[in-house]
């Protein structure tokens, strides 16, 4: 229990700093940018491809569970539809970003502590906190919408594709199910989750990084922590925002 | 000039440093030494800020350090460069941005102005045509001389090395012992060596503090060091036969 405290504590105590104003906003920028790329441009493979296999089996397994002559088909592509959107997209692929650019950034930030380049920094007199995570935080926070609208996409044209080729739906029925009864509000409802488990998976990961003590090691126990701690964070948040946004 | 007044710093029940004191002068190479583990990184951390001192006071020139918040650290702290035992260049950074990155973030110089600045410190430490590899590519000894050049960027007033012959061999540590002891006259800075390199010793040794279990044992310059009657400092610089035989010869 003193350890969560103690853990919940720095954690916050790390959030001042990293949010305290920048020193050159210049330097900052130029920072997201490649941050942008990195943890955003770089996710885009991943997230397609889990994306389009995720909305396969869920089409798969939709035509499965409404097997039956009193349920039209066209339930298939509205039951794809609503999974990916309401869940798949934003919890799936924030679980699958948790592991990793969670990984990526406690292994980044832990082996910048080891070797001293944070403490570098910060002889420099330069707030390290802010100008190693603030442009991670950024980034990820503007770009994971994106990979969470292409993973809507995708995973829609997966169930398309594989729907069909399996003969499980028509083209036509799968096409009107997924613009049958569509409510706007879920994209939205998505957006919001991804933009908060961004957050999370960002700060709960760096933080894993910033405070290692020791070798390669504890980076290494610090990713796995970092991947842990964030995707239960992110299990926990996604109970609390469905209740908030959806009742 | 650096005045150290009566450190303490424990890390929980373990005491590491036990009242230190000391004065390190401009235009010298001042040498903190000691064994491994006895407390001179700590020492070295303590005096630029990395880690808070339990007790005691560090003065700048006329500053107190240890009084100032973290706004008013800083300003000093642009004063300083610091080359670290495993160098500490940044891994995501050429030769050229590492060397740029405190200009980048310090002063209003232009790409241009910046660019010749980070020649001239390349240049200084002897790194030519190397601007564009990344630390991975260097050796040891070059990304040294790369972390010195890093250090001088800003101009200090302070340099503080960490052992900084660590991993090298002779000829390359005897290479950075003169760049530092040569950067030091031409800027006049404070310059503060943890050291446990007898070459260094001997070489550069214009002040010397002897550190042992978190205590200062013992403090003069290289030519005392010879004459010394302190067992434990003795024991520590003339462990071999060689180093012994020439202690015996200056008697």
């Amino acid at each position: 229990m003193f350890r969560f405290l103690s853990g919940f504590g720095s954690y916050w105590i790390l959030m001042g700093k990293v949010f305290s104003k920048p020193e050159k906003p210049s330097i900052y920028y130029r920072q997201t940018m490649k941050e942008l790329v990195s943890l955003g441009l770089r996710s885009i493979g991943i997230v397609t491809i889990i994306s389009f296999f995720m909305g396969a089996v869920i089409t798969l397994q939709t035509a499965y569970n409404t097997e039956n002559p009193i349920y039209p088909t066209y339930l298939i592509g509205l039951g794809a539809r609503d999974s990916i959107i309401l869940e798949f997209s934003s919890t799936i692929v924030a679980l699958i970003l948790a592991g990793k650019v969670g990984s990526n950034i406690a292994s980044e930030i832990g082996t910048m502590r080891v070797t001293e380049q944070i403490d570098a920094l910060e002889l420099m007199g330069v707030n390290s906190a802010s100008y190693i995570i603030l442009p991670k935080v950024i980034a990820t926070v503007l770009f994971n919408p994106f990979l969470t609208l292409i993973s809507i996409i995708t995973g829609i044209l997966g169930g398309w594709i594989v729907g069909t080729t399996a003969d499980v739906t028509t083209s036509q029925d799968y096409i009107y199910g997924i613009q049958y009864a569509f409510i706007p509000y879920y994209i939205t409802y998505s957006l919001i989750k991804t933009v908060i488990f961004a957050f999370i998976i960002t700060t709960v990961s760096a933080h894993q990084g910033y405070h290692v003590e020791g070798g390669s090691l504890e980076v290494g126990r610090a990713s796995t922590k970092a991947v842990v701690y964030s995707s239960v964070t992110l299990l926990l948040f996604n109970v609390i925002l469905t209740q908030l946004l959806l009742s | 000039m650096i005045r150290a007044e009566h450190i303490s710093k424990t890390f929980g029940d373990r005491q590491v440093l036990t009242d230190i004191s000391a004065l390190f002068e401009p235009g010298k190479t001042n040498l903190i030494i000691g064994k491994s583990g006895s407390g001179k990184t700590v020492f070295l951390k303590c005096l630029v800020g990395l880690l808070e001192v339990d007790e005691g006071k560090i003065w700048y020139n006329d500053v107190l350090f240890t009084g100032l918040d973290f706004h008013g650290k800083k300003e000093i702290r642009k004063q300083m460069g610091m080359l670290f035992q495993g160098s500490a260049l940044f891994d995501s950074m050429s030769v050229e941005e590492n060397v740029r990155f405190p200009l980048d973030m310090f002063t209003a110089m232009s790409y241009e102005e910046k660019l010749e600045r980070v020649n001239f410190c390349l240049d200084r430490v002897n790194i030519v045509n190397s601007n564009k590899l990344f630390p991975s590519e260097l050796s040891g000894g070059m990304r040294k001389r790369v972390a010195i050049a890093r250090a001088i960027a800003l101009k200090p007033r302070f340099l503080f090395c960490d052992e900084p012959n660590s991993g090298l061999d002779p000829k390359t540590s005897i290479v950075i012992d003169e760049l530092i002891r040569e950067i030091t006259v031409e800027l006049n800075m404070t310059t503060i060596v943890n050291t446990h390199d007898m070459n260094s010793v001997m070489e550069n040794g214009e002040k010397i503090i002897f550190i042992e279990e978190g205590e200062k044992c013992w403090e003069g310059n290289r030519n005392e060091i010879l004459q010394s009657d302190c067992r434990l400092l003795n024991e520590f610089v003339f462990a071999n036969s060689l180093a012994r035989q020439l202690k015996n010869s200056s008697k």
